[in-house]
């Protein structure tokens, strides 16, 4: 039997066994999802989502040409400049949503999925798939890229931009965590947990 | 339509990894663990509407100033302009660029709004213990989950506006006092999706069925 989340429905949990999600027959939410190979794509998916975000956090973000000086900005010049006027709780939220919660949800995803996948358990997996599935809103990744085309836009006539590698990278890493996040199919989970006790 | 709920089972899930718990008839549901994951349970969110109405108008109160001060001020040249969210609307449409202007203009002056008065509209509904087309009023919930964190647009913009600007050393752009009362906005308006209990809606909706039936 399985519970909705939204409308509190008791019914039969169904038992899908190729890709597709469950949804409830009453309100239509997401029960759960069922992904074949789901400990192998997430692992997968945030292996690449990690050196991802090692690109996008090390190479310039942009680079900025006024006549002939130019400099270059990473993604974490933003919240340096934010804590450097004082807004320190600006600073502290964007750099929670854009640089914090994506990456602790790719080393959770790692962390919970990589023994999954060897057959093992991996420690403390209960808190960490809690804390995994309560950063999901708070990851603002793709909100920050619609964020950069009107900053573009808004300085286009003042000078010449150049996305750096980073910025490929960091759109790139949007998808990959998104994929990855919809690879996760908690049963695999929690039916190690059952069968431990 | 005419199925009860868990709560009325003695039921609840968990929303962590959707094990079926049964309640202890008597006992208080504060405080209750999954037996298997260890989450907190939450039959029905403490005070759900009550929260909910103090996030929705703390959200209002931080609102108006965001909207108000200017988000940023530019100096140049010994030249000062301050810019509101508005003000920054106008310049877009007037530089040509309108699709930016309603970028910014529906995700910082609209989805505040629409969010706030869907959740004053889902609270109020659920108060009147409506009946009104659950299943809608479901969605219309999911909506105001989904569309609050694009209300970060801006902070985002001044954040890349400040590190391009100042760097260049063409002008010192400093974040106005809207920033981080716009801020404020999104997470209280977050956080107020989040108190939301939408199973509320439905305890409502089942009940005059259920009546029904008993009779």
């Amino acid at each position: 039997m399985i519970i909705c989340h939204d409308c509190d429905l008791l019914q039969t949990k169904p038992d899908l066994q190729h890709q597709g999600k469950a949804l409830c027959h009453r309100c239509g939410a997401v029960l759960f999802r069922s992904v074949p190979d789901s400990a192998q794509r997430v692992v997968a998916l945030s292996l690449a989502g990690l050196i991802l975000f090692a690109v996008a956090n090390i190479y310039p973000f942009l680079a900025f040409d006024v006549g002939s000086q130019s400099t270059q900005t990473t993604l974490f010049t933003g919240v340096r400049e934010l804590y450097a006027q004082g807004l320190w709780a600006l600073a502290g939220l964007v750099f929670f949503t854009c640089i914090a919660a994506p990456l602790i949800q790719l080393v959770l995803m790692m962390h919970i999925f990589l023994p999954v996948m060897l057959g093992r358990t991996s420690y403390a997996v209960k808190p960490a798939f809690r804390l995994l599935l309560q950063l999901r809103e708070w990851n603002m990744i793709e909100v920050f890229m619609i964020g950069i085309l009107v900053a573009l836009v808004k300085l286009t006539k003042m000078a010449i931009i150049i996305p750096g590698v980073a910025m490929w990278s960091f759109m790139a890493l949007i998808f990959i965590l998104t994929g990855a996040m919809t690879s996760i199919d908690g049963r695999i989970v929690w039916d190690r947990v059952d069968s431990e006790k | 339509m005419s199925e009860a709920t868990a709560l009325a089972s003695s039921l609840t899930g968990c929303h962590t990894c959707n094990q079926v718990v049964r309640l202890d008839k008597d006992h208080h549901h504060q405080g209750l663990l999954c037996p298997r994951c260890g989450s907190p349970l939450h039959p029905r969110k403490h005070h759900s509407i009550l929260l909910t109405w103090i996030l929705v108008s703390l959200a209002f109160v931080f609102y108006i100033p965001a909207n108000l001060l200017p988000m940023t001020r530019v100096v140049s040249l010994g030249q000062v302009q301050e810019d509101t969210i508005m003000s920054g609307v106008i310049y877009f449409i007037q530089s040509g660029s309108w699709y930016i202007a309603l970028v910014i203009f529906i995700a910082s002056v609209f989805v505040p709004v629409l969010k706030l008065l869907l959740l004053m509209f889902l609270l109020i509904s659920v108060q009147r213990k409506s009946c009104w087309r659950p299943r809608d009023r479901t969605r219309l919930y999911r909506i105001t989950e989904l569309v609050g964190r694009w209300s970060m647009v801006d902070i985002y913009v001044v954040t890349i506006l400040i590190a391009l600007v100042n760097l260049g050393a063409l002008a010192d752009i400093d974040a106005g006092p809207a920033a981080v009362n716009f801020a404020a906005v999104v997470v209280i308006t977050m956080l107020a999706a989040k108190s939301f209990d939408p199973r509320l809606i439905w305890d409502n909706a089942a009940l005059p069925e259920d009546s029904a039936m008993k009779t």
